[in-house]
This record gives structure tokens, C-alpha cells and sequence, in this order.
């Protein structure tokens, strides 16, 4: 009976094996030390049909992406359960597995599927999570496991998972000299990838509205750059910015009304305010340096820029109430790029030392600056939505790649791309 | 008698610009390899439809032909005095200050742009793939303020002038080095 099951699951895996292609791959370069063992078991299943996706790999996959578990490989489970009694602990004491991860896949009548799933704590012999259940399309299976992901990652960290969050990111496919540029959008892991707009001329610059339902971006046209911001679900577009000059780095303010921009319609790189819905623009810095990159703090009280006003670019605060401007950044040859954690405690720069760039972070309360990354030019930083990691742009064997670091350092991989150069990610909120 | 002054001026533009495109590429090491096809113009249709194109023939770094928006005879003949005159400033890292190798060939845009103020230009500024993408548009554009200074000072009405940026998202080489960074660290002139 058991063994039956098991042969269903290996071949079930199998099949998914030979048919799940991904665009972008994960391939974990470092790793903390201190990870936690767990055991996701291949999800128990009946029917006969082949299942969409392995809902258990994908969990295995979230969770090892994360840096902080160590996932028993299945080779060496001594038994594949799917429910609670037909767990015998000691088998997974023996594996030196603390937490176990079970579940079931049942097809309903309705070409649906019920996705059964809980969480074991092994030395205590009982449930973290009990029994829960979920009834999904066969569209939705990645969906679900990476909601599974969540949950566990969030009773046994006490963060929140970031797993079901999506990323923006530009790629330049083609002959180099003239590419095709794709912004596209994919699930936080890389897999299912859409195109959301295609042009023979460069998009940069993409950036999520904080419910995640709208993007900006700046797109070329006609050889001048133009704002755009669109709706995800219909492609309904609007283009909001098309001044003389430079018009980018749109950046959503947290309440959801406003964009900060730059625009140099008035002589030079300026960081401007516009409200959406009354198009009203507010000029909020006046220097004749560069001022660009603007980033809203978690609470929209400020805004931080990067800033050559002072000889080289670094990183400055404006209040948005009183235009007030500080300087924030001071180690390093220059900062750009600023971002901050949803937290408000860490400031994420792209710096430069020694003629190298990488990702920085800088304790706002302490002022430590740890370096992040060690890869080659490194650039356009984003934050995961519950600030444990960072994703950011960078060259690898002559090519655009994303790449990964934890807020600690300590956990990285990359996201190698099929074809042509991949830059300028966006990781998206939580979805409401 | 304005015609035959325009006609002697071209001849004079012409071998001046013979002069300055052999002069720079036996001194300047950097843009030998650019200037050694500018020798001929090219014209090339500009319409947003192959916009891009004008891109393509720059495998080399090379982007040294005048583009005309509209391609009439008479276009040509008005532009004879830019023959051979180079349409690519280059800029050292993040700086924007025009070198001195490149004043004698701004000179010629500018002496060409006075005579024809109905003339319109474009100056594209470009960044090496070094930094964050945005503070390059701005660098780019910092770039085309530049030249489009050294040209207004030399008596070219603003209104001929446009500056846009392509920050670093338009490169001619495609190298990670010093040799392909320079030749992307750039200004090109473009007449509409």
C-alpha cells in the first residue's frame, strides 16, 4: 500500500521533471550556516491523470531559496506519508529532520483540485500547523505551493514568506546592436514569465504601485524617453510624463496617489511629484546637480535621492513636507540607488569602492555600512516585500543577470537567464 | 551672390574637415578606429518605424554618418560643407567636459547651423554601462548640455537644439572594458 503510493509519487515526480521548464533557474551560490532541517514530502495523490506541477519540489525549492532550511533530500526519506497517522516520527528523528512538511492532492468533480497540507514538529510529535486545505484550478498549482511556502516560512521564522510575490525585469533579446527590449513579469522564483511590453527601443526604470495592481516604467519612443504607467491585468495604458529632457525613475508613493519622477524639462535633473488623479506636479528639489533616483521612505514622510550636489553622487533624504534636504550616505566613492526596508531600519545603495559596484546596506540607526555582494557591477537593487532579501542586476560570464542576496549577506544565487541580458528587477508587493 | 558665398564656404568647410579627420585619427588613439569610414555621408531615413536602425551599422563603434530626416537633393547639397565632419564627441568617465580634440568639428556644426538657422539638431548623450541606469540618463544628458553649450556660445540659437539621453541603454560596443566603455561615453549629433 505504501509502496504503491511511494511509486506514484516517484513517478509523478518524474513527470514533472520532464516537463517543467523555467526561464530563469536558481542556482544558490552561498548559504547561511545555521539552516533548519526539514523534510517536504512528495504530496500524496490518487488519481491517475498526471498532475500540472510537484507541489511539494516547489515548497522544497521556496524553502531552500530562502537560505535559512536545509531540505531533507527525498532519496533518503524511509517513507513518503501524506496524512498524520501514517507518520512514525522516529523515521524522521533518524533523518535529523526537525519539521516535516505532508500533504494530498485530490481531483474534485469540477476540474478542480483540493490541495490538503500540514506541518509536523518532530521532536515535539505534533502539529504545527494542522491539517488546512485549499481547492485550486490546475492553472494554480505553483500558486498554491508557494502559498504553502508562506506558511510555513511564517510559523517558524515569524516573518512573513514573500514567496507568492512576482518581479518586473527588463531583457534585451536579439542582435545587440539593435535588441528587442521585453518588460516581463514572472513569479518571485522566475517561473512563468509574461511579457508586458515589447519595443525596439529601451525600457528601464519599472516600478510597482503598492497594491501591485499598476506599473510605471520609462519607455523610449520615437528616439525621447516617455512615463508610462499601466494597468497589469488589461495592458490598459496611460502615458503620464512626456516633457523635453529626461523624464524617469518613476517611483509609486506608499499611499498609492502620487509618483516621484525626474524630469529636466527646467535645465537639469530635478526630483518632481505628481498626483495621479489631478496630474498636478510639484517640484520638490532645485540644485543645479544631478538629482535623480527618488525613493519614498515606508511611511511617505521622505524621499531619498541620489544626489551629485556634493561633488560625487551620494545619497540624500528631502522631507517631503518642508523640501528639506539632508545628506545620508558618507562611506564609499558614491552611492545611487537608494532604497530603504519596509521596516524603515536599512538603506540599500548601489556603491562604489576601489572602481567596484555593489550592493550596500547601511544601519540607519548605527550608521555600519556592510557590503552585500561580491559580483561585477552591480546595480538596481529591490527589496522583497517583508525585507529579507535583496534582488539586483549584475554581470555575469559577459552577461545582464539577476542575482539575490539576503539582507544579512550571508545567503545568494542567481537567476541565469536562456537568452540575451536580464536587468532592472522590481520586486512587487504583497498582493492584497 | 549669398548662394555663390555658401558655395565657397562648403569648399572650404570640405577641406577643412579633410584636414581635421586625418589630424585626429593620427593623434587621437581613442577614436582612430571611428574616424577611419567617416570619410563618406550617408543618409539615412529617420522614421519612427526603423528609428532604431540607425544603431545597427555600429558594431564597430562606429556611428559617424549625418542623419537627414527627409532626404531631398537639395538637403544634401546644403550639408556638403559637414561632409567628413565627425558627428561623435566622446567624454571621459563620468565627466562632460568637451575635449579639445573635439572643438574643431563642433565648430563646423555650429558654423553650418548659424548660416542655416531653420536647421535643427539633436544631440544624444550617452553613458558607459558603469553605475545605476538612471543617474546615467542624467550623465548622458549632462553630456549633450555640454556640447549643446559649446555650440550656443558659438552663436547656434537654442531653438536649434534638442538634448536627449540614452543613459547607458544604447551602446556601440558591447566590450566590459576600458576600450568599450570609452566609445560609449559618447555624444552624437543628429540632424532632424
Amino acid at each position: 500500500m505504501m509502496f504503491r503510493k511511494w511509486l506514484t509519487a516517484v513517478f509523478t515526480c518524474l513527470m514533472f521533471m520532464s516537463t517543467a521548464k523555467a526561464q530563469l533557474v536558481i542556482e544558490i551560490t552561498s548559504g547561511a550556516d545555521q539552516l533548519l532541517p526539514i523534510a517536504i514530502v512528495p504530496f500524496g495523490y490518487e488519481g491517475v491523470d498526471a498532475l500540472p506541477e510537484d507541489i511539494a519540489q516547489i515548497v522544497e525549492n521556496d524553502l531552500a531559496r530562502s537560505g535559512l532550511f536545509q531540505p531533507i533530500p527525498r532519496a533518503n526519506m524511509l517513507s513518503m506519508p501524506s496524512v498524520e497517522k501514517d507518520v512514525f516520527y522516529r523515521d524522521w528523528r533518524l533523518l535529523k529532520s526537525d519539521y516535516v512538511v505532508i500533504g494530498t492532492v485530490e481531483k474534485l468533480p469540477n476540474e478542480k483540485y483540493r490541495i490538503g497540507f500540514e506541518l509536523l514538529n518532530v521532536l515535539g510529535q505534533k502539529p504545527v500547523q494542522k491539517h488546512a486545505s485549499i481547492d485550486i484550478g490546475p492553472q494554480n498549482f505553483r500558486d498554491a505551493a508557494h502559498y504553502i511556502s508562506d506558511k510555513v516560512y511564517e510559523l517558524l521564522t515569524g516573518t512573513k514568506g514573500a514567496f507568492s510575490t512576482r518581479i518586473l525585469y527588463v531583457t534585451a533579446e536579439g542582435d545587440r546592436a539593435a535588441p528587442q527590449f521585453k518588460l516581463q513579469v514572472a513569479d518571485a522564483d522566475g517561473h512563468r514569465p509574461q511579457v508586458v511590453v515589447e519595443s525596439k527601443e529601451p525600457i528601464l526604470s519599472p516600478s510597482w504601485s503598492r497594491d501591485g495592481r499598476d506599473i510605471a516604467y520609462v519607455m523610449f519612443r520615437n528616439r525621447r524617453p516617455n512615463i508610462f504607467i499601466q494597468k497589469l491585468a488589461t495592458g490598459e495604458r496611460q502615458q503620464i510624463a512626456q516633457f523635453r529632457g529626461l523624464n524617469g525613475a518613476p517611483a509609486w508613493s506608499p499611499d498609492g496617489k502620487k509618483l516621484a519622477l525626474v524630469l529636466s524639462k527646467d535645465n537639469n535633473p530635478e526630483i518632481y511629484t505628481l498626483e495621479i488623479a489631478t496630474q498636478k506636479l510639484e517640484r520638490m528639489t532645485n540644485h543645479y546637480s544631478i538629482d535623480t533616483e527618488p525613493s519614498w521612505e515606508p511611511d511617505g514622510k521622505g524621499i531619498v535621492f541620489t544626489s551629485d550636489r556634493g561633488g560625487n553622487p551620494q545619497i540624500y533624504r528631502l522631507d517631503v513636507n518642508s523640501k528639506r534636504v539632508e545628506r545620508v550616505t558618507f562611506e564609499g566613492d558614491l552611492n545611487t540607488r537608494a532604497s530603504m526596508t519596509p521596516d524603515g531600519r536599512y538603506l540599500v545603495t548601489v556603491q562604489k569602492n576601489d572602481g567596484n559596484y555593489h550592493i550596500a546596506l547601511q544601519d540607519m540607526k548605527t550608521g555600519r555600512v556592510q557590503i552585500l555582494t561580491e559580483t561585477y557591477l552591480d546595480e538596481s537593487p529591490s527589496i522583497a516585500p517583508n525585507g529579507s532579501m535583496v534582488m539586483y542586476a549584475t554581470t555575469y560570464k559577459g552577461k545582464g543577470i539577476l542575482a539575490v542576496v539576503s539582507v544579512d549577506g550571508l545567503v545568494k544565487y542567481r537567476l541565469p537567464s536562456a537568452d540575451g541580458d536580464v536587468r532592472e528587477p522590481s520586486w512587487s508587493p504583497y498582493f492584497k | 551672390m549669398s548662394v555663390n558665398k555658401l558655395g565657397k564656404f562648403a569648399v572650404i568647410g570640405l577641406s577643412a574637415a579633410w584636414i581635421v579627420g586625418c589630424a585626429s585619427s593620427a593623434t587621437d588613439t581613442d577614436s582612430s578606429t571611428v574616424s577611419e569610414d567617416a570619410t563618406s555621408e550617408e543618409v539615412v531615413e529617420d522614421t519612427a518605424e526603423n528609428s532604431d536602425q540607425a544603431f545597427g551599422a555600429g558594431d564597430d563603434g562606429s556611428l559617424t554618418s549625418v542623419i537627414v530626416e527627409d532626404a531631398a537633393e537639395e538637403a544634401v547639397d546644403k550639408m556638403a560643407s559637414l561632409v567628413g565632419v565627425e558627428t561623435v564627441f566622446y567624454f571621459d568617465f563620468d565627466k562632460s567636459i568637451v575635449r579639445p580634440e573635439s572643438r574643431e568639428a563642433l565648430a563646423k556644426h555650429a558654423e553650418y547651423l548659424v548660416l542655416n538657422p531653420e536647421a535643427r539638431i539633436v544631440l544624444e548623450g550617452h553613458a558607459d554601462e558603469r553605475g545605476t541606469r538612471e543617474y546615467n540618463m542624467a550623465l548622458g544628458e549632462r553630456r549633450a548640455k555640454a556640447i549643446s553649450r559649446y555650440l550656443t556660445i558659438q552663436g547656434v540659437a537654442a531653438s536649434q537644439i534638442e538634448t536627449v539621453s540614452f543613459g547607458e541603454e544604447v551602446p556601440v560596443a558591447f566590450g566590459h572594458e576600458d576600450s568599450a566603455w570609452q566609445l560609449n561615453r559618447r555624444v552624437e549629433v543628429r540632424y532632424e
